[in-house]
C-alpha cells in the first residue's frame, strides 16, 4: 500500500508498504530516518517514542497505515540544522548518553514532559520516563539532565 | 550506502582528569548517530535464522524446498553451505556455525534465509521443514558431568583447583552455606545487527557492532574459508554490550549469504531472538564453609562453585578461573580449599557478562561475610574490616597485591554517608509504587553493605595488548591529531578518553578519532574493564613516539608525523594446575555499596530506596564517565538482586521479551551517593584501575543484605522474588 504522512513537518510518501509493518519500521527502512530505534519492537523499552499528532507513541506499536495523513515529529526533527534542542544539549552535557540507544526515546519523552509541565519535580520526572529502558546509565545522570533543560526553560 | 561510521571531533575539548563531552554525542541525541541496526544499501537483502526449538535433538533431515519457492527469496543455507571451518569459538572451537546433525540448546541456528523484505525471510524461515529426533536434555549443572556427554570430551569444561596454606585448618566458628544465582542477561538495548558487503576480491566487508574486531574476523574468515585480509571489519555504532558481543551472532550468517547470493545483506534480531543470539551470565551453585576465631578473623575458606556454561563453552574457562581465584572476596585468609567446575549442560550458552565469574562469587562470599557477622554478633561492617585485604595482602592465588585495596575504606566511607529520610506515606515512594499496593503497612526497612573485587585485563599468561596510531599534521596553521585503533566503543566513552589522552600528551586540541577497523593491528577485547588501560596506554605511547618526532616544534609545515604502537600490559602467568597458586591477573579493582530498601512483606515487594558506592579508580581520566560507569554498573546489579533472570524449565527459556526478562526502570533506581577514590596504581598508565565491572559485584549482595536485615529471612539465591519473602 501508499502511505502519505507527514514526517518533521515534511510532506512524505512511503510505496509499496507491507500491511504488518510498524510506523517505525517505515521510518526506518523506508523514509530514510533511522533516529528512533528498534531495541525491542514490543512496546517495553520505549527507544522508538515519536511524536503522532503531538502525542508521544512506541512507534514500534503503531501500523504504518495508522499514520496515514497524520503528523509525525521524529528525534531527527526536534532541531532545526546545526542546533541541538535544550533537551538534547542538556543530555550531552550531562553525561546522560553513553551507548546512546535509549537516548532518542528519552530526548523525545522528556521533550514531551518539558512541554506539558515547567518545573516537574523528580517524582514526576520519573514517571515521565518510566516507560524507557536505559540499560548504561542507571539513569541518575538522565534525571540530572532533564533537571538541566528544564532549568534553563 | 548510508549512514556509514563517522570520524569523530568534539566541540568541547579538554585532557585528563576533565569531563569534556563525548565527541559521539550531538549525532546519538540528534538520532544520526549510525548503530549497526541502521545501515542501509541499494539493493540490500535481509537475512534471517531459523533456530533449534528443542534444547537437545538429533536433526534427521532438512527440506529447504518449500522455502526457496517463496517469491522474493535469494537463498537458504544450511551447514552444507559453510564455506570453512564449521566450527567456532572464543576459546573451545566447539560450536557450529549452522548445526550438522544435532542442536545442543533451544535456539541454535540450523539454516538462513536471505530475502527482499525481513518479512518474507521470516515466513521462508517457517517454511523449512526440519525433521529432529528430540533428546532429554541435560540441565542440572551439578550433576552434568556425570551424566550424558554432549561434547566428545565430556562435560566438563574446566575445573580450578585452589590449595592454600593448611587444609585442615579448624576453627571456632564455622559458617556454612549452599547459593544460587539464577542466569542473568545483558539486555544490550541495540540488538545483534550488522551489514555484509560482498567485495570484488572474492572477500567481504561487514559492518557490525561488537566488543573484539580482530577476534570476529579470526573467526569469521575461518568459518569462511578466507584468508583473514579478505574479511575486514567496522565497527558501526555499539548499542550497548556488557560482554554479550564478545562471541559470535549473526557476523559469519551475515556474511555467507552475501557471499552466496552476490548481494549486501542485512541481519538485525528483534529482542527475542537478542535472548537467544548471545551468551548470558552462569547461573551458579556455591557451597561455602567459612571458618573464623571469636574476634571474626577468617582462619579458612572452603568453596565448592559450579558454574552451568551451557551448551558451548565460549569464555567459561575464564569465568571459572575468576570465580575461583576471587573466590573468597577483598579478605584475607590463609587456608583456602576452592573447587570451581565450569560444566556443558543443554541451558542457553554462557559467557562473558560484567563481572565474569566475580558477581557469582561476590554474592555467595558476601552472604557468608553477613552470617558471620550474625553469629559472632558483630556488624556486617566490623567484621569485613576485621578481615579487608590491604596492599601487600595475598590471594588465595599466592599473589600478592601490589597496588592499593583500600578495602576497609571503602566500607567506611559508603557506612558515613548520611542516611535516606524515614518512609514518607508518598505511593510513589512505597514498594509497588502507585499501583496503590500499600500506604506503608507491612512495610519495613533494612540496610545491607557488601564489598567486590575485580582482575582487571586478561589473566593467566594471556598476551594481552592494544594498538594505537597517532598521526600528527598542521591543519589550518594549527597542529591537529587523528588517533587510529580497533578497540571497540561499546558506550563507555572510549573515544572520550582517546581524545583526552591525546590531547594531554600532545599539547593539541583538535582530535579526531577515525571510525575502529580491521585495518590496524588488534585492539583486544572491550572486556575485563580493559580499554581505558591497554587501548589507553596504546595510545599514550604512540603520543609518546610521536612526541619524540616533534621535539619542542609548535609548526611542523608539511610534515606528517605518524606513529603505530603496540602496548601490553605486565605479563601474567598461568595457574599451576595442582595447587591453583600463580601470579594470573593483572590488576585488582574494589568497590563497596550501602544499600538501604523498604520490603512490602505481605506482597514481597522490594523498593530500593538508595544505593551507595565508593571506588577506587586509581586516577578519574574523565571523572563524568567514571561516575556513569558506577551508576550503570550499580543498576545492573540492581537488577540481579531483585528482577533479572533468564528463566528455564527443561532447558527452555520462558521469557525472551522485555515484557518478562525485567530490568531497571527510572522508578527502580535509586538515588545514589557515590565517593571515588584516586589511589594510583604504579603499574598502570596514569595509575588508572579499570572501573567498569567493580560496581556491578558488590551492588547486588548490599542490596539482598538489607532485604534480610528488613526481613530476618536468609536468601540465598538472586534474584530474589516476591514468593521468596512471602513463603508463598
Amino acid at each position: 500500500m501508499r502511505v502519505n504522512v507527514t514526517v518533521n513537518g515534511e510532506q512524505r510518501q512511503a510505496d509499496d508498504v507491507w500491511e504488518g509493518e510498524s510506523l517505525l519500521y517505515m521510518l526506518r527502512e523506508r523514509l530514510g530516518l533511522p533516529g528512533s530505534k528498534n531495541a525491542c519492537e514490543q512496546g517495553e523499552c520505549g527507544s522508538c517514542t515519536v511524536y503522532l499528532d503531538d502525542v508521544p507513541v512506541c512507534s514500534c506499536l503503531v501500523a504504518a497505515g495508522q499514520a496515514q495523513d497524520r503528523e509525525v515529529r521524529t528525534v531527527e526533527g526536534l532541531a532545526e540544522g546545526e542546533s541541538l534542542d535544550p533537551v538534547q544539549e542538556a543530555f550531552v552535557e550531562a553525561g546522560a548518553v553513553q551507548c546512546g540507544f535509549c537516548t532518542p526515546g528519552l530526548v523525545v519523552a522528556a521533550h514531551d514532559l518539558l512541554n506539558r509541565v515547567d518545573n516537574p519535580s523528580d517524582p514526576e520526572i520519573r514517571e515521565a520516563l518510566a516507560g524507557n529502558l536505559c540499560r548504561c546509565t542507571g539513569y541518575e545522570k538522565i534525571l540530572d539532565a532533564v533537571r538541566l533543560a528544564a532549568s534553563r526553560k | 550506502m548510508t549512514l556509514t561510521p563517522a570520524e569523530l571531533t568534539s566541540a568541547v575539548s579538554g585532557g585528563i582528569g576533565t569531563s569534556p563531552q563525548r565527541p559521539d554525542g550531538n549525532l546519538k541525541v540528534r538520532g544520526e548517530f549510525a548503530y549497526a541496526s541502521d545501515l542501509w544499501h541499494e539493493d540490500m537483502i535481509w537475512g534471517a535464522t531459523l533456530r533449534s526449538p528443542h534444547p537437545y535433538a538429533r536433526i534427521k533431515s532438512i527440506d529447504i524446498t518449500e522455502a526457496l519457492k517463496i517469491p522474493g527469496v535469494y537463498a537458504v543455507l544450511t551447514h552444507e553451505d559453510v564455506p570453512g571451518r564449521n566450527l567456532y569459538g572464543l576459546e573451545h572451537k566447539d560450536q557450529p556455525v549452522l548445526a550438522v546433525d544435532i542442536v545442543r540448546y533451544q535456539g541454535e541456528p540450523i539454516a538462513l534465509v536471505g530475502a527482499d523484505h525481513p518479512e518474507t525471510a521470516n515466513r521462508a524461515v517457517k517454511r523449512i521443514k526440519v525433521e529432529f529426533e528430540v533428546l532429554t536434555p541435560v540441565t542440572d549443572m551439578e550433576t552434568a558431568a556425570d551424566d550424558t556427554p554432549l561434547h566428545p570430551g565430556g562435560n566438563l569444561v574446566r575445573h580450578v583447583h585452589i590449595r592454600r596454606g593448611d587444609q585442615n585448618a579448624e576453627a571456632e566458628v564455622v559458617i556454612t552455606g549452599r547459593y544460587e544465582v539464577g542466569m542473568q542477561d545483558q539486555a544490550f538495548l541495540g540488538p545483534e545487527s550488522g551489514l555484509a558487503l560482498p567485495a570484488e576480491d572474492g572477500g567481504v566487508d561487514l559492518y557490525i557492532a561488537t566488543q573484539w574486531l580482530h577476534v570476529d574476523r579470526a573467526q569469521t574468515a575461518a568459518a569462511l574459508g578466507l584468508p583473514e585480509e579478505k574479511v575486514r571489519l567496522t565497527l558501526s555504532g555499539v548499542g550497548g554490550a556488557f560482554g554479550g558481543r564478545e562471541d559470535l551472532s549473526m557476523q559469519v550468517h551475515a556474511c555467507m549469504l552475501a557471499l552466496h547470493t552476490g548481494k549486501p545483506t542485512k541481519m538485525v534480531y528483534n529482542r527475542e531472538e537478542s535472548f537467544y543470539g548471545h551468551v548470558h551470565r552462569h547461573p551458579a551453585v556455591l557451597y561455602y564453609e567459612h571458618g573464623a576465631d571469636h574476634t571474626g578473623k577468617l582462619v579458612y575458606v572452603k568453596a565448592r562453585i559450579y558454574l552451568d556454561g551451557g551448551a558451548y563453552a565460549s569464555s567459561t574457562p575464564a569465568v571459572v578461573a575468576n570465580a575461583a581465584t576471587l573466590g573468597v572476596g577483598p579478605y584475607e585468609a590463609d587456608n583456602v580449599t576452592i573447587d570451581c567446575y565450569g560444566v556443558y549442560t543443554n541451558n542457553p550458552p554462557c559467557g562473558a557478562m560484567r563481572g565474569f565469574g566475580a558477581v557469582q562469587a561476590g554474592f555467595a562470599y558476601e552472604s557468608q561475610m553477613d552470617k558471620l557477622a550474625e553469629a559472632l554478633n558483630m556488624s556486617p561492617v566490623d567484621v569485613r574490616i576485621r578481615n579487608a585485604m590491604t596492599e601487600g595482602s595475598l590471594m588465595p592465588t599466592g599473589q600478592k597485591v601490589d597496588s592499593a585495596a583500600p578495602v576497609a575504606q571503602l566500607l567506611k566511607l559508603v557506612q558515613d554517608k548520611p542516611m535516606p529520610p524515614p518512609a514518607v506515606n508518598d505511593l510513589r515512594h512505597m514498594p509497588g509504587g502507585v499501583s496503590n499496593t500499600t500506604h506503608g503497612e507491612g512495610v519495613v526497612r533494612g540496610v545491607g553493605y557488601a564489598v567486590g573485587i575485580k582482575n582487571i585485563c586478561f589473566s593467566e599468561g594471556y598476551d594481552d595488548y592494544s594498538t594505537a596510531r597517532v598521526r600528527l599534521q598542521m591543519v589550518g596553521g594549527e597542529l591537529t591529531a587523528m588517533v587510529h585503533t580497533a578497540a571497540c566503543e561499546v558506550g563507555q566513552g572510549l573515544v572520550t578518553i582517546m581524545q583526552q589522552i591525546v590531547r594531554t600528551e600532545l599539547g593539541v586540541e583538535r582530535v579526531t578519532v577515525l571510525p575502529m577497523d580491521t585495518s590496524i593491528g588488534n585492539g583486544g577485547s572491550t572486556s575485563a574493564s580493559r580499554q581505558t588501560y591497554v587501548t589507553g596506554g596504546a595510545v599514550k605511547a604512540a603520543c609518546a613516539a610521536v612526541r619524540a618526532k616533534l621535539g619542542d616544534r609548535t609548526d611542523i609545515g608539511d610534515e606528517v608525523i605518524d606513529e603505530t604502537v603496540e602496548w601490553r600490559h605486565r605479563a601474567t602467568e598461568p595457574l599451576d594446575p595442582e595447587t591453583g597458586q600463580g601470579n594470573a591477573h593483572v590488576q585488582y579493582g574494589f568497590a563497596a555499596h550501602r544499600a538501604v530498601v523498604d520490603v512490602d512483606t505481605e506482597l514481597g515487594l522490594v523498593k530500593v530506596v538508595q544505593l551507595d558506592c565508593a571506588q577506587d579508580v586509581g586516577k578519574a581520566l574523565n571523572p563524568q564517565a567514571v561516575v556513569g560507569q558506577i551508576q550503570g554498573g550499580s543498576a545492573q546489579g540492581l537488577g540481579l538482586a531483585v528482577m533479572e533472570e533468564i528463566q528455564t524449565a527443561d532447558g527452555k527459556v520462558r521469557n525472551p521479551s522485555f515484557t518478562d526478562y525485567l530490568i531497571p526502570t527510572v522508578l527502580d533506581m535509586p538515588p545514589m551517593n557515590i565517593d571515588v577514590l584516586e589511589l594510583a596504581d604504579p603499574h598502570a598508565p596514569y595509575g588508572i584501575r579499570g572501573v567498569g565491572e567493580p560496581p556491578t559485584i558488590s551492588s547486588t549482595p548490599a542490596i539482598v543484605a538489607a532485604i534480610r536485615a528488613a526481613t530476618g529471612l536468609a536468601l540465598t539465591r538472586v534474584p530474589v522474588r516476591p514468593e521468596h519473602l512471602t513463603n508463598t
